[in-house]
């Protein structure tokens, strides 16, 4: 056995729900998320009966959480889910998306699942930009954030504003649970911990549609270094992002 | 399930479903086949099975990504406009090898084109409309009883090589009214889904199933150590369909010297031409491609080779007729009666017997 596959074999241990680590660029957040939503499916004994549906974009690199999995084409984790959850209502759906699979390319599907109460929960990495084709123009990217597509930054008279999908989504009767947490220290990595269980337990609890937007750090597209990167988040992010919950129902109307 | 009654072609597609067990249909309205959703929403609630209008054609065809991943029999119909949306997703669904049925009830194009009957869509069909070169088999009916009985070999066939099957149908096929057996048919023994995503408690193995479509990146589920020899198997699959999977009826062809080749509709109305120029006395006869892919070339191939000359019938400008030309490759005459010999100007005429038997006359 190399050295590798015995790394492999320890974290297994630690985590029944993560088969290796999950890849990501020096700083990125995505595997913390995973490592989030993999320690919550633990904790509430999920990950045997659950079902994890991926778009296109980094995300995807959460697909090595060691549960079922199917990666659709970009934008249409929640039609996936939708077909998945009504055709098994007893497992445990939940998609992974990210800001431009969710918001951009794949706003219908996300606004349609939203109104149609489907009994998933979406989970959203919000990293302000495109970062797997190298760090384009999002639906999330503050005003004034350069781009490779917006090299003079961010502009409002020729790209307009920044989606908040957490607010969004909040609005619609069809969700019983919306809230955007951030990673940047391990207050803040508890505290989307507790959104993510009470977004799962909704599902469980077969409230409605349940979302957490993550705001998630994305060093080399951002042009700093990690250190930096949770700076930035609170500079540029948090304020136009607050973080918190936005809709928290037990009983949908 | 035994039972004859009259039954409309696009509500035939509903029972054919029903007959080979669909769990979930997934569509969005979209005319002349509006009566496909009306039927599966009024008639799965009552069964316990699965039926959404999804918010675009692109929507459905994902739903049946995830239904098809699932393990599930699932379904979705559109009309020429809507098969466009479809086909990002058809792609992806013939890379991660999902079997499903998606229904085509075409209208007239290009464009919106208009909401009668048409056969505009063949080339994008049978060509597949996605990136990629993939291949799926396309059922074309010519009779209702047809219709729901090709539906259930679809859903068959797309099990056995876990693909997504196409039923071509047409605006008119999709509105008459016909009798029909309604029965399920057996067709045999299918392998099992144990490579679906259910949950990893549910696997017999105990490890975790992971679906998608992109082979370059991730592993696909087969376990091919590259993207090359996953390609390879994949060639290899449609190279099988090709083989294996040529339907098509000849029609009083023994003798014949002109061969009719319709499909669909004008399938029909080709037969009621030829039964009227036999009469006449002329050795007239017709191939109707049930498949349109994999398409009969043999069959084409050894008629020309018997000196059998060509008249191909088809409701467009001209498609299939290029499969005729390929199949013959210049050994006889292919002549043919498109679009444009319909009785009608406007977007509601058809190609009527009276037309082809015309032209029959001329070429006999």
């Amino acid at each position: 056995m190399n050295e590798k596959s015995k790394t492999r074999v320890k974290v297994a241990q630690l985590h029944r729900a993560i088969v290796f680590p999950i890849p990501g660029c020096p700083g990125c957040q995505h595997p913390t998320i995973g490592r989030i939503i993999a320690e919550v499916l633990e904790e509430l004994d999920l990950d045997g009966k659950a079902i994890a549906v991926y778009g296109i974009g980094c995300h995807g690199n959460i697909g090595a959480i060691n549960v079922d999995g199917i990666e659709g084409t970009h934008g249409s984790p929640p039609d996936v889910a939708t077909a998945i959850k009504r055709l098994r209502p007893n497992s445990f759906v939940f998609a992974i998306q990210g800001d431009g699979d969710c918001l951009a390319i794949g706003a219908g599907s996300f606004l349609s699942a939203l109104a149609r109460r489907e009994m998933i929960t979406i989970i959203l990495c919000n990293n302000a930009n495109y970062g797997m084709t190298g760090g384009q123009l999002a639906p999330t990217t503050p005003i004034g954030v350069e781009t490779t597509t917006t090299p003079d930054g961010r502009s409002v008279a020729a790209e307009g504003y920044p989606i908040r999908a957490a607010e969004l989504a909040a609005v619609f009767e069809g969700v019983a649970y919306s809230a955007r947490g951030a990673l940047t220290g391990p207050k803040d990595y508890q505290r989307t911990k507790r959104y993510v269980r009470k977004a799962f337990q909704k599902q469980i609890d077969h409230v409605g549609l349940s979302f957490v937007e993550i705001i998630s750090a994305c060093p080399p597209n951002w042009h700093c270094r990690p250190v930096e990167s949770l700076r930035w988040i609170e500079e540029k992010m948090i304020p136009i992002f607050p973080l918190g919950e936005f809709k928290d129902a037990d009983r949908l109307g | 399930m035994e039972e004859i009654r009259l039954v409309q072609g696009n509500e035939a597609l509903g029972w054919g479903a029903l007959a080979a067990g669909c769990d979930g249909f997934f569509g969005y309205p979209i005319t002349p086949q509006n009566e496909v959703p009306e039927f599966f929403a009024r008639e799965m609630p009552k069964r316990g099975k699965v039926c959404v209008q999804a918010q675009s054609e692109g929507a459905s065809i994902m739903m049946l990504f995830g239904g098809a991943g699932a393990g599930f029999r699932v379904m979705t119909s559109t009309s020429s406009p809507g098969w466009g949306l479809m086909q990002e997703g058809m792609s992806h669904l013939a890379c991660a090898e999902l079997p499903c049925v998606v229904v085509n009830v075409q209208r007239g194009g290009p464009g919106t084109g208009s909401v009668s009957g048409a056969q505009m869509d063949y080339r994008c069909v049978t060509g597949t409309g996605g990136g990629g070169g993939y291949r799926n088999i396309v059922l074309a009916p010519a009779s209702v009883q047809e219709t729901h009985d090709l539906v259930q070999l679809a859903f068959y066939l797309a099990d056995k090589y876990c693909n997504p099957v196409v039923v071509l149908s047409d605006g008119i096929l999709g509105l008459i009214a016909e009798t029909v057996e309604l029965k399920a048919i057996d067709f045999g023994p299918l392998p099992e889904k144990d490579w679906a995503v259910a949950g990893r408690d549910r696997q017999k193995d105990g490890e975790r199933r992971f679906l998608n479509a992109m082979p370059a990146v991730a592993p696909p589920r087969w376990g091919y150590p590259d993207y090359l020899s996953w390609l390879e198997h994949l060639g290899q699959k449609f190279e099988q369909m090709a083989q294996s999977e040529v339907r098509y009826e000849a029609y009083r062809c023994e003798d014949a010297e002109l061969v009719l080749v319709a499909y669909g509709y004008v399938s029909r109305v080709s037969k009621e031409a030829v039964n009227t120029a036999r009469a006449e006395g002329l050795k007239v006869g017709l191939i109707r491609p049930i498949t349109l892919w994999p398409f009969p070339y043999q069959v084409l191939r050894d008629k020309a080779d018997q000196g059998c000359r060509f008249l191909v019938v088809e409701d467009s400008l001209g498609q299939m007729v290029d499969d005729v030309r390929i199949a013959v490759q210049e050994r006889t005459a292919v002549h043919f009666l498109g679009q444009l010999s319909r009785h009608l100007p406007g977007d509601g005429g058809m190609i009527l017997p009276d037309r082809v038997l015309e032209e029959i006359r001329r070429l006999a």
